[in-house]
């Protein structure tokens, strides 16, 4: 209890997401409507005491939608951040420890990189059926490059180090150097790492969705909701604004979270951030 | 120097090589026929045959690609689908609002996030640094949608002091060009600088964390001499390349941005031709956006190595 008083993000940023997390996972208890069928005698009312944050253009009740899309945005971060962290972690792994493989991953890297994430994500969209599995893969892609980097720097630094060099001497086979030795090092730099990746995943999804190339449009998305909304943002505001704040409260409890969590990890780099 | 520069330029061919190799990719490992693609929704099979041969895509994958690496070296990015024009001209009809946008919202957000950056780096550990990184965090968490309709419907709607979307180009007279472009740039740019405020913070306090900074400050200097004749020259390498990488970022956002304002610039540009499936546009968007981000970096990089003698890679 103490230790958190410290690091009062980690509580902050926590708490938040907690929240968020909650109402996400209890949508289907806690939803007042069902988010799917329409209703089209309902439609566009602002927000009143049956329909908290109104109707949408299909009188469906924005409340529920919204608490439905959060589980979209929540799977679409876990997913995210562990794809990303499980192929850039393993390469970033080799190329740090293979110097022929090195210049060559890297390389590609770089092009990667030169690429707006967006467009990347967009262009493979549109090439691809629509599906929830389509969009993680489309934002997984983009964010590979920057994990392959942060995991080849630690392991450049650390192979160099006395208790690697003594392992590999004494005669340590390779994946015990890489997964007992390196791996453990790159665990702090790694988790910070993925609460960023997880905040800018749900914030790309709702970005698809918005472009309309996002999850499928009957999937209630975050993303999906507000596209629907924005062609009667001058009558009914509410269809984008309940659904964008609760967007803008996820993403920020997970970069605050993901601060606290670095503070707490590395109060060296803390001290500097 | 010379030597310096011809290696710095000699290191974008890779970067620009693995771009057009992911492009070309990303048309013909995607699950479907690329010819079936090319052709559109309506194609009979006899048009999908067409577009089969007048493209090539009847040969190996690597012919291919050389063929049409070269045509890009030439100049030539393939014909749109929709309008049978050239994608290079329908880019550069499309240039002005998105060089607008990003230009506007660059400079807004480096106005605002370099004082405030150094200020926060300076005070660190003060309300003052909390206040400034505190609204930062709920800036770049916000996403830009939210900020764009928000200010619309505040600015637009019920105040009626500027226009709700759209563009008008500067030739048409630069008050109404001014009014269109404030609110897009306004909503992107708040984001962008509460990620450079945060980049310029980190880099500062590395900075004033050095030797140099302390003999300064032991030898009585005013802290406005040490903050800004030692501090800030010697950050500023660090800042203007993380701008610089920032860019792809922008790039992002202004294709969201426009969408939000229906300003007809190269992000809307993309996302129609994503609806009517033009592929050749799309992959053109990519590499013309690409190829921007390299040539700016390698800009940044080749202006720093005049200015700062130590730079030599």
């Amino acid at each position: 209890m103490k230790q958190l008083r410290r690091h009062p993000r980690i509580v902050f940023g926590g708490t938040l997401l907690g929240v968020l997390v909650l109402l996400s996972l209890l949508a289907p208890w806690i939803a007042p409507y069902d988010p799917i069928p329409l209703n089209v005698a309902q439609r566009l009312r602002p927000p009143n005491a049956a329909h908290w944050f109104g109707t949408d253009a299909y009188g469906r009740d924005v409340l529920s939608r919204t608490l439905w899309g959060g589980r979209i945005s929540l799977l679409i971060a876990v997913a995210v951040s562990l794809a990303s962290m499980v192929i850039g972690g393993t390469i970033g792994l080799l190329a740090g420890y293979f110097r022929a493989l090195d210049a060559v991953v890297m390389r590609v890297m770089d092009g990667l990189m030169a690429i707006p994430g967006i467009l990347l994500a967009v262009a493979m969209l549109s090439l691809s059926k629509a599906s929830v599995q389509t969009v993680i893969v489309a934002i997984t892609i983009p964010e590979i490059p920057r994990v392959v980097r942060l995991m080849r720097a630690v392991v450049l630094s650390i192979r160099e180090q006395t208790f690697v060099q003594g392992a590999i001497a004494s005669g340590s086979r390779l994946p015990r150097i890489l997964l007992r030795h390196i791996l453990p090092n790159a665990v702090t730099p790694m988790t910070v790492q993925a609460t960023y990746i997880a905040a800018s995943a749900v914030l790309i999804e709702a970005y698809l969705g918005f472009l309309g190339v996002g999850t499928p449009p009957e999937i209630p998305s975050w993303g999906n909701i507000i596209a629907d909304g924005r062609n009667f943002i001058m009558l009914a505001i509410w269809n984008v604004m309940f659904p964008g704040v609760f967007l803008g409260i996820m993403v920020l409890s997970i970069n605050v979270l993901g601060d606290g969590v670095r503070d707490l990890l590395d109060p060296r780099i803390a001290r500097r951030m | 120097m010379p030597g310096f520069i011809a290696r710095r330029v000699l290191a974008t061919i890779p970067v620009m090589l693995v771009v057009a190799v992911v492009v070309f990719l990303l048309l013909h490992l995607s699950p479907g026929d690329p010819a079936a693609i090319i052709a559109g929704d309506n194609a009979t099979d006899a048009d999908i045959e067409r577009v089969r041969a007048s493209l090539g895509l009847d040969r190996p994958l690597v012919e291919q690609f050389a063929l049409w690496l070269g045509g890009l070296l030439h100049g030539d990015f393939g014909v749109s689908v929709f309008s049978k024009v050239p994608v290079l001209s329908l880019i550069a009809q499309r240039l002005e609002p998105t060089a607008a946008l990003a230009l506007t919202t660059m400079v807004f957000a480096v106005l605002v996030a370099l004082p405030l950056g150094i200020i926060a780096a300076w005070k660190a550990g003060t309300w003052i640094d909390h206040a400034v990184m505190g609204v930062a965090v709920f800036a770049f968490s916000a996403p830009v949608f939210l900020i764009g309709y928000a200010l619309v419907y505040q600015f637009a709607r019920q105040w009626r002091m500027l226009p709700v979307q759209g563009y008008t180009p500067l030739a048409q007279g630069f008050t109404s060009f001014w009014q269109h472009l404030v609110l897009p740039a306004l909503s992107l740019g708040l984001i962008f600088a509460a990620l450079l405020a945060r980049m310029t913070r980190s880099t500062m306090l590395d900075v004033l964390n050095e030797d140099y900074i302390r003999t300064a400050r032991a030898k009585g200097l005013a802290p406005r001499a040490v903050l800004l004749r030692h501090a800030l020259k010697n950050a500023s390498v660090p800042i203007v390349t993380t701008i610089g990488l920032g860019i792809a970022l922008l790039i992002g956002g202004v294709v969201v941005t426009e969408s939000v304002f229906a300003i007809p610039g190269i992000g809307r540009l993309t996302i129609e031709a994503v609806t009517q499936r033009d592929y050749p546009v799309i992959q053109g968007v990519i590499l013309v956006a690409s190829f921007v981000y390299v040539l700016i970096n390698l800009a940044i990089d080749l202006a720093y190595a005049f200015l700062d003698p130590r730079i030599r890679y």
